[in-house]
């Protein structure tokens, strides 16, 4: 049976690991390269590096960091944040990423999906969606960090995503992203239901029952969060203990 | 010194950077004299089945992994693994290496999300030097959409995914496949790795 991941995201700002709240503010909580480390030895099943920047002239610093953690890590390793071209993934791919996690430019051009998926493969493709609710019960799709809503529907869009190839997506909830109220059980319940690959949880997790919660209550198969993690609020070791204690399989 | 088959295959890289990071003495190569002079190998392998034969092929190395297979240490990685049986129908009929007797076909069940990616537990049904100082439960690292079908006595361990796919395989002497990624399957992956440098003395 496959266990359930538990995924710490790091995002990474001028070679620095940040952590923005609600995607506004910022903390420098240090060195990427020691936080995977420190993560793998935690057993994280996996690590996320987000290029929160993703200016053409602060590539090679992010990929620098990706290539520095594939020589120390021994978990699979994702990569999102401005990448548009298959010859971004194809970089982020040679770095050392197992991953390519696409969001603002898969929603601004899908082709992009079945591309990647076609030259790299399935496994290769996440796709990232920024969603939030639209106030007549159903969620829209937001592009550029949450900033743009690109009144595409969230449930069209999931279908599209798993019929071009994507092998995961990673749903991260504007609503509750930040509030560390618990993951938006609502919004990944609606998601699951409609597409059979992985879905990731990602935004508001605040205490350590709200894992556990997230994989009884949907199928979400992996568990997202950033900054409880990197302030070391709740350590992974922590988090597994409790969902193994309450039968959700761990490695 | 490990000998890593160079023929472009996509984990090559991590296969290296696992092996670098354990100290343990490698070299990438299409020679066939290095394969000849190494005390063992390791096959890596992403992608599609005849595609990557296709590239071992090019390298002219075919006859030389089945020469060394009788005689040293071979680790097959993923696809790597599949390539040690004797046919696959991923994308039409091809030919493997045949070092295992078995066959490799699409995983079965309708009922499982494919391809088979995450971390499973290792049900392990016979003893291994491979397999040695770790703890269960192991978890170990799939990505995946054909597996192997062979007999049991090949198996050292499978995993379940609505079904039996077996996870590590043997031909009872030097060949070794694991379905898994043991680069990427945390330190339990990089003792694996140890154990077939150990096996390689």
């Amino acid at each position: 049976m496959l266990a359930k991941r538990i995924v710490p995201c790091l995002d990474v700002r001028h070679g620095k690991v940040v952590k923005g709240v609600n995607f506004e503010g910022v903390k420098d909580v240090g060195d990427p390269v020691a936080c995977a480390a420190e993560y793998n030895r935690q057993g994280a099943d996996e690590i996320v590096f987000y290029d929160i920047v993703a200016s053409h002239e602060g590539r090679g610093t992010f990929l620098d960091v990706v290539r520095e953690t594939a020589k120390q890590v021994f978990v699979p390793l994702t990569v999102g944040g401005g990448i548009s071209t298959v010859e971004d993934m194809r970089q982020s791919l040679r770095a050392g990423a197992d991953k390519i996690s696409i969001n603002s430019a898969a929603v601004k051009n899908p082709q992009l999906i079945s591309d990647g998926a076609e030259i790299f493969g399935s496994q290769c493709i996440v796709v990232g969606i920024d969603a939030k609710r639209d106030g007549k019960g159903g969620f829209t799709v937001y592009a550029n960090g949450g900033r743009i809503d690109m009144h595409v529907d969230l449930l069209k869009w999931v279908e599209e995503i798993e019929q071009r190839g994507a092998g995961e997506i990673c749903l991260n909830s504007i609503d509750t992203d930040g509030v560390r109220g618990g993951f938006d059980l609502e919004m990944l319940k609606a998601v699951c239901a409609r597409v059979r690959i992985p879905v990731i949880a990602s935004g508001g997790a605040g205490k350590l029952s709200d894992f556990a919660t997230v994989f009884q209550e949907t199928d979400a198969t992996a568990a997202l969060a950033a900054s409880l993690f990197h302030f070391g609020e709740l350590t992974i070791p922590q988090v597994k203990a409790d969902c193994r204690s309450k039968g959700i399989p761990m490695r | 010194m490990i000998a890593v088959i160079d023929y472009g295959a996509g984990n090559l890289f991590s296969v290296c950077n696992a092996l670098t990071y354990l100290n343990i003495a490698h070299t990438v190569t299409k020679d066939a004299k290095e394969l000849d002079r190494a005390d063992a190998i390791i096959l890596p392998g992403v992608g599609a089945f005849p595609a990557a034969m296709e590239s071992l092929r090019a390298t002219g190395l075919v006859d030389t992994v089945k020469a060394n297979a009788k005689k040293k240490p071979l680790l097959g990685i993923c696809l790597g693994m599949q390539m040690l049986f004797d046919r696959s129908d991923e994308n039409g009929d091809c030919d493997g290496l045949g070092l295992i007797a078995g066959e490799v076909h699409r995983i079965p069940s309708k009922n499982v999300i494919i391809p088979h990616m995450g971390w499973n537990e290792l049900a392990i049904t016979q003893d291994s030097p491979l397999l040695k100082n770790i703890e269960t439960p192991v978890y170990t690292y799939f990505v995946h959409s054909y597996q192997a079908f062979c007999d049991d006595k090949n198996i050292i361990a499978y995993c379940d995914y609505d079904g039996k796919i077996p996870a590590l395989v043997t031909d009872g002497k030097f060949v070794f496949g694991s379905q898994y990624h043991p680069e990427k399957s945390g330190e339990k992956g990089l003792q694996m790795l140890r154990n077939f440098e150990e096996l390689a003395k």
